[in-house]
């Protein structure tokens, strides 16, 4: 059988098959169906589409993320002084504070998770284009990461929202919101958008295509 | 490649896996089992028996903290006599002064509403399920909702950002935690537990078998 070329033998998808599948509830249909009879989703062979929406939603994520880095976080103000700090200012004073483990945590989830999103959903869109047959594995496994961990992220403007609702305390101490939670939170919706917008099953047939 | 359509099984006794197409014949496992795509390694279906039972239980048990987790106080904070009690909502409503509106309607959705509309549409699709009865007609709209809202359901990701705030504030002021505190982390356990034993395909498996009985 032709298919047994690059998978495991007797392989065959259902788009080689003339069937297009549902990818909510893997319900098989004929080919021309447009939508799921089982779970009523939008039925595409493969989302043709997927890609443009994967690149506006990241590139609408890292505008977003320009903002959120530049704008300060927290605003804190105590009898003595009025200090505005950023994301990167935030886990710098927790160092300085000798907090590493959250300083870590607020790190990771605020600047190399975003970050590294970026580059692994760029790499991702850009590579089903090249047909590297060899890594299909480790990107598939890079998508499931990808998708998993990008909530992730989120933590820090919940950090913000319960420091702003906990620190009223009057004259002594206010902590309040700065316009970076806005933008770091739409830049955390963004590049979820992003990842779900992906189109796994164009990362396996790059390879079909390829020989 | 084509193949004739005449040679091909039922379509309904196939099962194409979701993220790399490959097609498979549908088979019932023995129960314990799981079977993963042999092309890219996803797992496909599993075979837990009570796994429905344990997710409605789980479900219905997550719906009543979250109504404890609310409405009692979450955190107090006590610095030299000065108080000041926070509850889930007014954590909420910290970005709801003038601009930040949008930012505190998206949070209330991630932390408290889209967490109940999952747990309730889990209970409407798949109680009768549980009671041997036909699902309702609208079980299927009900546990695709529930799949499609999973990635913005955030209570786990609120619980962690609240232990990184209680951090930051702990040199600052005094921190009493409340029952709702509580309450959350029990509903963060039961969700996560939850999302382990649920396994899409097989539900969506079980649902059309409920609506053939």
């Amino acid at each position: 059988m032709e298919s047994t070329r690059h998978g495991l033998p007797g392989l065959i998808t259902a788009r080689e098959a003339g069937l297009v599948a549902c990818t909510r509830c893997g319900q098989v249909h004929a080919g021309g169906a447009v939508r799921c009879k089982r779970c009523h989703g939008p039925l595409e062979s493969r989302d043709r589409q997927s890609l443009q929406k994967v690149w506006a939603w990241l590139i609408a994520g890292i505008v977003a993320f320009i903002p959120a880095n530049i704008y300060p976080m927290l605003i804190t103000s105590t009898l003595l002084e009025h200090t505005e700090s950023t994301i990167v200012g935030g886990a710098i004073q927790l160092v300085e504070h000798h907090n590493y483990g959250i300083a870590a945590i607020v790190f990771v989830a605020s600047i190399m998770i975003p970050i590294g999103k970026f580059i692994a959903i760029a790499y991702l869109a850009i590579s089903v284009h090249r047909h590297q047959i060899l890594k299909m594995h480790q990107r598939h496994r890079l998508y499931d990461v990808v998708e998993f961990i990008g909530r992730w992220s989120m933590i820090d403007v919940f950090v913000v929202a319960i420091l702003s609702a906990l620190v009223q305390l009057g004259g002594v101490a206010t902590i309040n919101p700065g316009v970076a939670a806005m933008s770091f939170a739409l830049s955390v919706v963004f590049t979820m958008l992003s990842a779900l917008a992906f189109d796994p099953r164009l990362i396996w047939d790059a390879d079909r295509t390829a020989s | 490649m084509t193949i004739d359509p005449d040679a091909l099984p039922p379509l309904d006794d196939m099962i194409a896996c979701p993220h790399c197409d490959t097609l498979y014949m549908e088979q019932d496992l023995p129960d314990g089992a799981r079977a993963y795509c042999r092309r890219c390694g996803v797992l496909l279906l599993t075979s837990e028996p009570g796994a429905i039972v344990r997710m409605v239980s789980f479900a219905s048990a997550g719906v009543v903290l979250m109504i404890a987790a609310i409405s009692f106080p979450f955190l107090d904070l006590d610095v030299q006599g000065q108080h000041n009690a926070t509850s889930v909502l007014h954590a909420i409503m910290a970005f709801s002064s003038g601009k930040g509106i949008p930012l505190a309607i998206a949070v209330a959705l991630f932390i408290v509403v889209l967490p109940v509309v999952r747990l309730l549409a889990l209970i409407h699709a798949l109680g009768p399920l549980v009671r041997g009865a036909r699902p309702h007609r609208s079980a299927r709209v009900a546990f695709a909702l529930t799949e499609q809202l999973r990635p913005w359901a955030m209570a786990e990701i609120f619980m962690v950002g609240v232990s990184v705030a209680l951090v930051k504030v702990a040199g600052l002021a005094t921190v009493t935690v409340g029952p709702a505190f509580w309450a959350f982390v029990a509903l963060v356990v039961i969700t996560v537990l939850n999302d382990q034993i649920m396994n899409r395909y097989s539900i969506w498996k079980a649902l059309d078998t409920g609506f053939r009985a």
